[in-house]
């Protein structure tokens, strides 16, 4: 069975993050790039989905020159190869636009399922996962917390706010996870090592099959207008407890009339 | 006017209050159309028609068989056939992958987790754990908008909520991810986590999968009970509950943090909270940055002393 996993560099939530002045785009050089968490929980999949069913895990990352990184990092975890689409015409791209690209990716390799993180943490959206399945026309099996497949059946718990929905599909299919589906293993040396010999086949736009007049910030579907720093929040109270801190708490939920 | 479409979230009949919010919102717009998937749209027409929708679109529970695809298709559809000006959905995690979908289908954009929108369908969005706020556009298409619960305060407006049936035919390929099973793990009747308006979360400080002192903190207040990550991944909280950028984003009017130190990791799920209660051991933790009120001292001190002083001042 052969998976592909959609990994994302992103800006290290521990650093200060900021966006361009001119373009408004994520300012790449302002942070650290980091694989994105959630995509570290799909790696991990593929590689358990692998190891039951056989098969290849080839990583597909769309980014700049920096995303080598993370491809590396990935490789490292233990995928076999990865493809990068590497292309200035991308940069900007919304959402919407990066699972179009991402889907006209796809087109150029052979697999059976798709795996990526739920969101990102960087924008937040959500909403890749459920944009691909519509531009591939494959089945959705997002924000799942288990994965099984049997033969040419895929099947999913899927996160709900009340508990899961058990969901059933035929492969091929397009899979997103959440961080209860596994814990991501640490690389050994030596996969760090076997890493650095592994194929990168680094695509143009056009090489990756993706029309540069529907990508890129110049035709986005959406558009930043402005933005500015948030207001501080006020200056809060804090107080040690001297054996009244429950009853101080009282008084200001009183005060501001919760209670 | 042109029609503004809701999608609207509902629970045995009920109206979740983000609706209502939604419709709110959506008067700015244009004319509030709810659109009702499932059934019970008899019992929840009278919410809707107090919060201005002047239609009321119902389909039926089938759309609901399949993963998000065929929600998508109505909404499509409906957009289409009635010119709508927008489309707004609540931010929940499934409803933004209709969003996604539906933007795809009409060649649109669609903006997520927004905490307002004006009349000409700009929206504001708290980025980055809420250190940088950004307002965006749709460019292209009939714009959809994700709005978080808990952000814009909801407004009564009559409306005729004029009921109509819409039908659509699912397409095969709308059908292929079939939801063949649900299953509730929803624990005793707290308000839903994203909903509401009081939230009390235990962290790390909790110290075991004891999380009677923040569910009985959070019972007194009638509040939703969260969790950190660190708590989470301990195993002393199901998932679901957990706040923070992998898990729920809240917007609460009152957040009470409970051993909770407030990393940016918690912070991004909570930030935008109107009022902020911090209980910490250690006098140094970021949460009291964020803090309307902090008390430096043990929770499962300070946490059933407040319970008990809750339920005397009731």
């Amino acid at each position: 069975m052969n998976i592909v996993v959609l990994v994302k560099q992103v800006p290290d939530t521990a650093t200060e993050r900021k966006l361009n002045a001119d373009d408004k785009t994520l300012d790449r050089a302002a942070s650290d790039g980091v694989i994105n968490e959630l995509d570290e929980y799909a790696i991990e999949e593929a590689l358990q989905l692998k190891e039951k069913h056989g098969g290849e895990v080839t990583i597909l990352t769309m980014g700049p020159d920096q995303a080598t990184d993370s491809i590396r990092k990935a490789l490292s975890m233990g995928a076999d190869k990865a493809v990068f689409v590497n292309d200035d015409a991308l940069h900007g791209s919304d959402s919407l636009q990066t699972a179009y690209a991402l889907a006209q990716a796809l087109g150029t390799i052979e697999y059976d399922v798709v795996v990526l993180g739920s969101e990102s943490t960087d924008a937040r959206t959500g909403v890749v996962g459920a944009a691909l399945a519509e531009y591939l026309g494959l089945p959705q099996l997002t924000f799942a917390r288990k994965v099984d497949v049997d033969g040419s059946t895929i099947r999913i718990q899927r996160q709900t706010d009340y508990g899961y929905d058990v969901v059933e599909a035929q492969l091929p299919a397009v899979v997103s996870v959440v961080e209860k589906i596994n814990e991501p293993r640490y690389p050994s040396f030596k996969l760090i090592m076997q890493a650095k010999k592994k194929p990168v086949d680094k695509k143009s736009a056009a090489d990756a099959g993706i029309d540069t007049a529907r990508v890129g910030l110049a035709n986005a579907t959406t558009e930043t207008v402005d933005f500015d720093a948030a207001p501080p929040r006020a200056a809060g109270t804090v107080v040690k407890d001297e054996g009244d801190g429950g009853a101080k708490i009282a008084d200001f939920l009183v005060e501001k009339k919760f209670v | 006017m042109a029609e503004v479409l809701v999608l609207v979230d509902h629970v045995d009949g009920q109206v979740k209050k983000v609706t209502t919010e939604l419709l709110t919102a959506a008067r700015r717009i244009g004319e509030p159309a709810a659109v009702w998937v499932g059934d019970g749209a008899e019992s929840g027409r009278a919410a809707l028609a107090e919060y201005g929708a002047e239609k009321v679109y119902v389909a039926t529970a089938e759309l609901n068989d399949h993963v998000v695809a065929p929600k998508a298709e109505l909404l499509a559809k409906l957009a289409q056939d009635k010119g709508a000006a927008a489309i707004l959905v609540s931010a929940t995690a499934e409803n933004k992958e209709i969003a996604g979908r539906t933007a795809v289908k009409l060649g649109s954009g669609v903006l997520t987790d927004v905490v307002d929108v004006n009349a000409d369908v700009v929206a504001e969005h708290s980025i980055f754990g809420g250190a940088t706020i950004t307002h965006a556009r749709v460019r292209t298409g009939v714009p959809i908008v994700a709005v978080r619960p808990n952000s814009v305060p909801a407004e009564a407006a009559s409306g005729a909520a004029a009921e109509e049936a819409v039908s659509v035919e699912v397409s095969d390929a709308a059908k292929t991810a079939r939801v063949v099973e649900r299953v509730n793990e929803e624990q005793g009747e707290r308000p839903e986590l994203t909903e509401a308006a009081i939230v009390v979360s235990g962290g790390r400080g909790v110290g075991s999968d004891d999380f009677s002192v923040v569910e009985d903190l959070a019972d007194s207040l009638g509040a939703a009970v969260g969790a950190s990550r660190a708590a989470v991944d301990s195993g002393w909280y199901p998932n679901q509950f957990q706040v923070g950028q992998t898990g729920k984003t809240v917007s609460p009017n009152l957040y009470v943090a409970l051993g909770i130190s407030g990393a940016i990791q918690h912070r991004a799920g909570m930030q935008t909270a109107k009022n902020i209660v911090a209980v910490n051991k250690d006098p140094e933790a970021p949460i009291f940055e964020l803090a309307d009120y902090g008390v430096v001292g043990d929770l499962h001190k300070v946490a059933p002393q407040l319970t008990e002083e809750i339920k005397k001042r009731k």
